[in-house]
């Protein structure tokens, strides 16, 4: 039997007292996996990362019901400071690496909630630099300045200088190159298989997302609908037709798709 | 030319009075993108609980200890203060826009004079801290009659240039001032991070606090502590818009700018001019940068990647 790293429980999020947008949402990851999230805009991906992370609260949103556990310790309602020291990093959307220091300031200013020495965090570095080379030739430079692939790569460095066991991973694939995509995936495999880091990934991407995910929860307007390990969801053809764009057969032109669709199965 | 050098050494240590005020807003600015219109009402109130600390302790010890002890409740007192503004208007007020907040800071401004005044009274109290305030002549041997310096004024920024070294080294090279600069840069990201916010709040408002107090006591010394250090403050404010909002030796190069300016256009231009010009001098300088460099002289370039 799996170890449950991270647990949550039925929760429900309203934003500003009134705005109900996760509606008794479940999701399970075990030590070592790679848990993909899959939706589009709006179903409520990074509202459910940042109700794990507890990055909420500065959003005016709070989780009303339901709970989160962190290797079986209640973590709904700790600050993210507490979370980080606790091994739970979120990597937000949009890279969010701060653009007037330097890389290196960057991943350094990772490490704020270590405790155990510059020695540990000077090897951390080292190890973050050879798991992404291109950030130690850019060691230097101002990361306001630097390529989006760059950045999303700062940003997955300075998370993993706090020394996480859980990366939450949002939308890693954002207005980059499908090269650069691949690229970083591979790290986080990397990662994954070397570091024993589990990873939450919330993607819209889902044709790279399951390839790289060991299970996938799929998420609309505030609901799971679905769920299983990644090989049952990529040949699942409801999944197929409304998130990874084939269909049974060749593909239809749209004009004789006329307005029927398949309707979704889930939606009874 | 000695009446020349003259002016302008009085313009430059003039000018670092107010980079030290400004320093106070830039210290805050940097960290929380919050205007603190508060500045100068902590100015005064760091000044008249230093005064009072002096009048209270000077006449039952020696004058070192008695100064010692009363730099020590002066920063406690400060300490308090930021607590208190952290605790009770910022942490409430999480996640609202800019404009909010600066109007939070100008309650705050109204709360701090008003409590001041209440526990310390308002009578205008003199500081002394020891520091030389002799009139000298310099250089007498290269100009007639010699150049005259305050030797307070002279200490004044010696006092200023350390504490812009000490705080420029603390942002550049200490894990605390590298996370208040990633707090300055993006809130939320730092608080992803693991950076606790309210910590660093709390920090950033403390240094502001303690350079507020050797403002008012290098200007306490000078003027006395009064109700008029408050303005101090909004003379300030053009020295932080030529300087950049966001630049620590910004505030201090555009406080010596704005003080020679004054100075120069006062001397030279004042008699064509009809005088007085020393008043208004330096909110014309801000509007003509405003015009032509709106970051000011060193504030950050805004970096958009497109």
């Amino acid at each position: 039997m799996q170890k449950s790293i991270l647990s949550v429980k039925n929760i429900e999020v309203v934003y500003d007292h009134v705005i109900l947008v996760l509606k008794g949402v479940s999701i399970e990851v075990f030590e070592g996996g790679v848990v993909a999230i899959l939706g589009a805009n709006g179903a409520g991906k990074t509202t459910l990362l940042k109700s794990i992370s507890n990055l909420l609260q500065a959003e005016r949103g709070e989780v009303t019901k339901g709970e989160i556990r962190l290797r079986d310790r209640r973590v709904d309602g700790l600050t993210p400071n507490e979370l980080v020291r606790l091994g739970c990093i979120q990597v937000m959307e949009g890279r969010r690496c701060f653009a007037h220091l330097t890389i290196e300031e960057n991943l350094l200013s990772g490490a704020y909630t270590r405790r155990d020495g510059s020695t540990a965090v000077k090897g951390d570095l080292e190890r973050v630099y050879e798991y992404f080379p291109r950030l130690r030739e850019r060691r230097r430079s101002t990361a306001g300045y630097t390529s989006g692939g760059e950045q999303q790569m700062c940003a997955i460095g300075r998370a993993l200088m706090s020394s996480p066991s859980m990366i939450l991973l949002d939308e890693p694939s954002m207005g980059l190159a499908p090269q650069v995509v691949e690229e970083i995936f591979n790290i986080v495999r990397d990662l994954n298989i070397k570091e024993k880091v589990s990873f939450l990934v919330a993607e819209q991407n889902t044709n790279v997302a399951l390839r790289y995910a060991t299970y996938g929860y799929i998420i609309e307007t505030g609901r799971i609908v679905m769920d299983g390990d990644a090989e049952s969801l990529r040949n699942n053809e409801d999944v197929k037709e409304f998130y990874l764009g084939i269909s049974e057969g060749a593909q239809k032109s749209f004009r004789d798709v006329k307005s029927y669709r398949r309707r979704k199965r889930w939606l009874s | 030319m000695g009446f020349f050098l003259e002016v302008l050494i009085g313009g430059l240590l003039g000018g670092v009075l107010y980079a030290l005020v400004a320093l106070g807003f830039v210290l805050i600015f940097k960290a929380s993108g919050i205007l603190n219109f508060a500045q100068g009402a902590m100015v005064f109130a760091a000044g008249l609980g230093f005064a009072a600390a002096m009048e209270k302790t000077s006449a039952h010890m020696p004058f070192a200890l008695a100064l010692a002890t009363s730099l020590l409740l002066a920063t406690g007192m400060m300490l308090l203060t930021a607590w208190a503004i952290e605790r009770f208007v910022l942490r409430p007020l999480v996640n609202q826009n800019g404009l909010t907040l600066f109007m939070a800071t100008i309650g705050v401004a109204f709360m701090v004079e008003g409590l001041a005044q209440q526990i310390f009274g308002n009578n205008i109290r003199r500081i002394d801290v020891g520091l030389p305030k002799t009139s000298m002549f310099i250089l007498e041997s290269q100009f007639d009659g010699g150049i005259l310096v305050n030797a307070l004024d002279l200490w004044t920024a010696v006092i200023a240039a350390l504490l812009v070294v000490a705080l420029s080294l603390f942002f550049q090279n200490t894990r605390t001032g590298r996370a208040l600069r990633a707090v300055a840069d993006d809130h939320t990201a730092a608080q992803s991070v693991g950076i606790p916010l309210n910590w660093i709040w709390f920090i950033v408002w403390s240094i502001a606090g303690g350079v507020a107090l050797v403002a008012a006591i290098v200007w306490g010394s000078k003027i006395g502590v009064q109700f008029a250090l408050t303005f101090v403050a909004l003379k300030a404010l053009p020295v932080l818009i030529v300087g950049g909002l966001t630049s620590i030796p910004g505030a201090i190069v555009a406080g010596l700018l704005v003080g020679m300016g004054e100075k120069f256009a006062e001397v030279y231009l004042g008699p064509s001019l009809g005088g007085g010009i020393e008043q208004w001098f330096a909110y014309v300088l801000a509007l003509f940068v405003l015009l032509v460099r709106p970051q000011g002289l060193f504030g950050e370039r805004i970096i958009e990647r497109i």
